[in-house]
């Protein structure tokens, strides 16, 4: 990714600016296009299959946060989507609460989840963070195995959706679905004023030069900890909300081949893009309902996937979009 | 510049069969950055060449190039006739050219006895461990030692030692005097000598003026990744101020 | 019957021998990643899923060619380290420039393919391999009785680690191998085919992958998804260890597992989580690892 300089030439700047316009005409392009999909899919597509995907969307743009512009690669964050989920329904279904209060416990539980892990991750960088993120990860999907709390191999079920704000039944999917939608862009929304913050600036230099950001006076350490958190947070917000779509949180949500998910579904569709991480998500999520017959083919078709991505396609499908348009997507 | 091209051509015609290695436009590019212009340069069978430049000139580069260690490189690199240029190092180095660079390359985490043995053999007539321990006897009491644990100076003396044990005939030397204390210069030119007496070639690259001038049958002017200067050992007193305003001194 | 703080010392012993017998694996493996991870600089995720296909190609070796346990635990590691080679030539390779969590995210999709082939045709359930005749039964130790296999398993895992620091740290092949990690640049200069030693020694972390498989297979069920949890158990090893350190990993490995051992036999809930407290606890005080070079 080049960052444009300064320029004092006019001529320049004035290119530069429109350049950003152009830029930016792309984007509101971009969230139309996933507005439109959000209100229509419901039509033609079943809820539950599209909030999954919502779900997973969300999750895959927290994971990206770390990884395409922090440039960490973690393979723990099954740990904070798994752990709200958990956390999601305990509240509802033990405490009896409402779901916004339910979500809001999720996402504090992903939040503290994320301080600790993040704690002693941060302090080591490249392919020791993800060792160490995976290995943690683990610890929490031991703790899920044998605490009493999660139900262990069965997992939390029929969790129940109870009245949001106490008021509006939630209990029918299609109305459901609704509130998923305006989490799924709240998160999103969120997500994207990170990216394009000073904050954001910020991460993105680190990422391409630590050492350098490190010697213009950057709290490296600070940023890559905050941006482990809201990443941690917004992974919880997904879990979550999930465990109320499914009515379940399961061992499943907490196991490190739902970190390798996210990552496979940030790989395929740009890491480093803003909106690859829900094409990938939408690839991934949709082919794991063709293929769900095939048992033991999806993981074989899923690792090809990987290493063709690896090898051949590494920016992605929304990475090659952004080349061809000449475009920051 | 023909004045030089007619200097070379005498001292060709004179000894064609002996040129050991025959460098012809040689460019060499560090990723987009094209940095070696057309370089050529010839080296005799028992020659001492020097190749003398500013920091920066594009010395090491060349000498990189030689050896198979940049990419990409297009031109003509002759050694004993075979052409080098689309050859990879460890195939140069078997056929055998020797490389001491300029950061010595001594392998920290290794003894000094391991450091010696493991560059393997190319060429019959490669010094013994017992004309090497000779010749550098502080190699030979350190032989347990950690590399990192030697001093610059016992650091060169390994780098030279341990290609002298594989027979290469050709050596390329990338500034073996740099950052030594002179009692240890005086040593290194002591070692110098006693190879080119032995029959060693050497292409060597240095800033140490004086340190080649007393070593060199001939010397190279490198600026900017260009050959621009060739002068003959005896033409040396005449051009030093010449000499003196390339370098910069 | 002795006891020794309320729990007798049949069953200590009991529990200080499946330590040791997971120490086994523990330090065969992360020798093997140790090795990879020294050279190559890469993460070999797939370590866990080779270490299967070890036991399972000594179970179709057997089974199909009624190969014995004495030559498949040869056999073996030789066909899985040579595909381990060709994986490395072919798609590992490639990626050596790029930023190395490439090679990660390669070797953890080569997990899932391997494990899925495996388990489509196989399905989940596991296969039986019998314990070679030679060394059933148990031995009379005084103290306890020691069954032959699994003492075999640690004596067996102590040579190898013995043998593989003897190659690596005391042989001249070894002084190669610990010189291209240093420098693969000089090395290339001396004339030495670096790109061919890193796929060799590749070949060879597999192949010690493979062998602890086909230690496995008597006495842990040959099925598709045994190397699944054991592997990031030997990350975490490796990391308490220090990421490249031979010795790191033999040690750590052997005590590791001894140590999870104990913890089961005075609180149980807590063993399976001891290595990662211990991860912790070593990334807060030593980031690089006990025996770690400096990041």
């Amino acid at each position: 990714m080049t960052k444009h300089a300064e320029t004092s030439n006019p001529a320049q700047a004035q290119g530069q600016s429109s350049e950003r316009h152009r830029t930016s005409r792309h984007h509101w392009v971009a969230f139309g296009l996933i507005a439109s999909f959000v209100i229509i899919a419901p039509q033609f597509l079943y809820p539950i299959f599209v909030m999954k995907l919502l779900c997973f969307a969300l999750f895959a743009m927290a994971f990206n946060l770390m990884l395409g512009f922090g440039g960490l690669l973690s393979f723990g964050h099954a740990a904070f989507f798994g752990g709200a989920a958990y956390a999601a329904g305990h509240a509802a279904k033990v405490w009896g609460w409402p779901p916004e209060l339910a979500l809001i416990f999720a996402v504090a539980v992903a939040i503290v989840l994320g301080a600790v892990f993040g704690f002693l991750a941060i302090k080591s960088r490249g392919i020791y963070f993800a060792m160490i993120t995976l290995a943690f990860a683990q610890m929490a999907y031991f703790y899920a195995l044998q605490s009493p709390f999660t139900g262990g191999e069965d997992g939390l079920q029929s969790i129940p959706r109870n009245a949001l704000f106490g008021l509006v039944d939630m209990s029918d999917d299609g109305v459901f679905y609704w509130m998923v939608a305006t989490i799924f862009f709240g998160g999103i929304i969120f997500i994207y004023r990170v990216i394009h913050s000073p904050f954001g600036e910020v991460l993105k230099g680190i990422r391409e030069n630590e050492k350098r950001m490190i010697s213009l006076g950057y709290q490296v350490q600070r940023y890559k900890f905050i941006t482990f958190i809201i990443s941690a947070a917004v992974s919880g917000l997904a879990g979550g909300t999930k465990a109320l779509v499914f009515h379940l949180a399961s061992l499943v949500d907490v196991h490190w081949t739902m970190s390798g998910e996210v990552v496979l579904m940030t790989l395929i569709g740009g890491m480093g893009t803003i909106f690859g991480p829900i094409v990938g998500a939408a690839v991934i999520v949709a082919m794991q309902n063709y293929l769900a017959d095939l048992g033991s083919l999806v993981l074989i078709v899923q690792g090809l996937v990987f290493i063709v991505c690896v090898l051949a396609f590494r920016e992605g499908i929304v990475g090659v979009l952004a080349k061809l348009l000449k475009t920051r997507l | 510049m023909t004045h030089t091209n007619e200097k070379s051509q005498t001292m060709a015609d004179a000894t064609e069969a002996d040129i050991l290695l025959d460098v012809a436009g040689l460019n060499g590019w560090y990723g987009e950055s094209h940095v070696l212009h057309d370089v050529a340069l010839n080296v005799h069978k028992g020659e001492v060449v020097t190749l003398l430049g500013r920091n920066g000139a594009g010395k090491t580069t060349t000498l990189k190039a030689i050896m198979g260690l940049l990419k990409p490189r297009k031109g003509s690199i002759r050694f004993n006739g075979t052409q080098l240029i689309d050859l990879p190092a460890r195939t140069i180095a078997r056929m055998g050219m020797g490389y001491v660079p300029d950061d010595r390359g001594i392998f920290g985490s290794l003894s000094v006895l391991e450091n010696l043995l493991l560059p393997p053999k190319v060429a019959d007539g490669g010094f013994e461990l017992s004309e090497i321990y000779e010749l550098f006897p502080n190699i030979e009491e350190r032989l347990t030692s950690y590399g990192n644990r030697l001093s610059g100076g016992e650091q060169q003396m390994l780098s030279i030692a341990r290609i002298l044990r594989t027979g290469a005939r050709l050596i390329l030397m990338d500034e073996p005097t740099e950052g030594l204390a002179p009692v240890i210069i005086h040593q290194i030119g002591h070692t110098v000598r006693r190879l080119k007496q032995a029959g060693f070639t050497i292409l060597l690259v240095e800033q140490n003026f004086r340190f080649a001038r007393e070593m060199a049958d001939r010397h190279y002017i490198v600026q900017e990744g260009r050959i621009i200067d060739e002068f003959h050992k005896d033409e040396v007193a005449a051009n030093l101020e010449k000499i003196q305003c390339y370098l910069g001194i | 019957m002795m006891e020794l703080l309320g729990i007798s010392v049949q069953a200590l012993l009991g529990q200080v021998l499946l330590g040791l017998i997971n120490g086994s694996f523990y330090a065969v493996l992360s020798l093997g990643l140790a090795v990879i991870f020294g050279l190559l600089n890469i993460i070999n995720f797939a370590h866990g899923a080779l270490y299967m296909m070890g036991a399972f190609v000594a179970w179709m070796l057997l089974t199909y060619v009624g190969m014995p346990f004495w030559v498949a635990l040869v056999v073996s590691p030789l066909i899985v380290g040579g595909i381990g080679m060709i994986i490395e030539r072919t798609m590992l390779r490639p990626l050596h420039d790029l930023d190395h969590l490439y090679s990660l995210l390669l070797t953890f999709g080569l997990t899932l393919v391997i494990v899925g082939l495996f388990q489509n045709f196989y399905g989940v359930s596991g296969k039986p391999y019998p314990i070679p005749a030679a060394l059933t039964g148990a031995v009379n130790l005084g103290f306890m009785f020691l069954p032959i296999y699994r003492g075999f398993i640690i004596a067996m895992a102590v040579i190898i680690c013995f043998a593989t620091w003897f190659l690596i740290e005391r042989t001249r092949l070894g002084s190669y191998l610990r010189a291209a990690t240093e420098n693969p640049e000089m090395v290339s200069a001396f004339g030495i085919n670096v790109p061919l030693l890193v796929t060799l020694t590749y070949g060879f972390g597999v192949a010690l992958a493979a062998f602890a498989g086909v230690l496995a297979a008597p006495i842990y069920s040959v099925n598709p998804v045994m190397g699944n949890d054991i592997i990031i158990v030997v990350f975490a090893v490796i990391v308490i260890g220090g990421m490249g350190s031979i010795l790191g990993a033999i040690l750590g490995g052997f005590s590791l597992g001894l140590v999870e051992g104990l913890t089961k036999v005075f609180y149980p809930e807590a063993s399976t989580t001891t290595i990662f407290i211990i991860m912790a606890l070593v990334l807060l005080l030593k980031p690089s690892g006990i025996f770690g070079r400096e990041v």
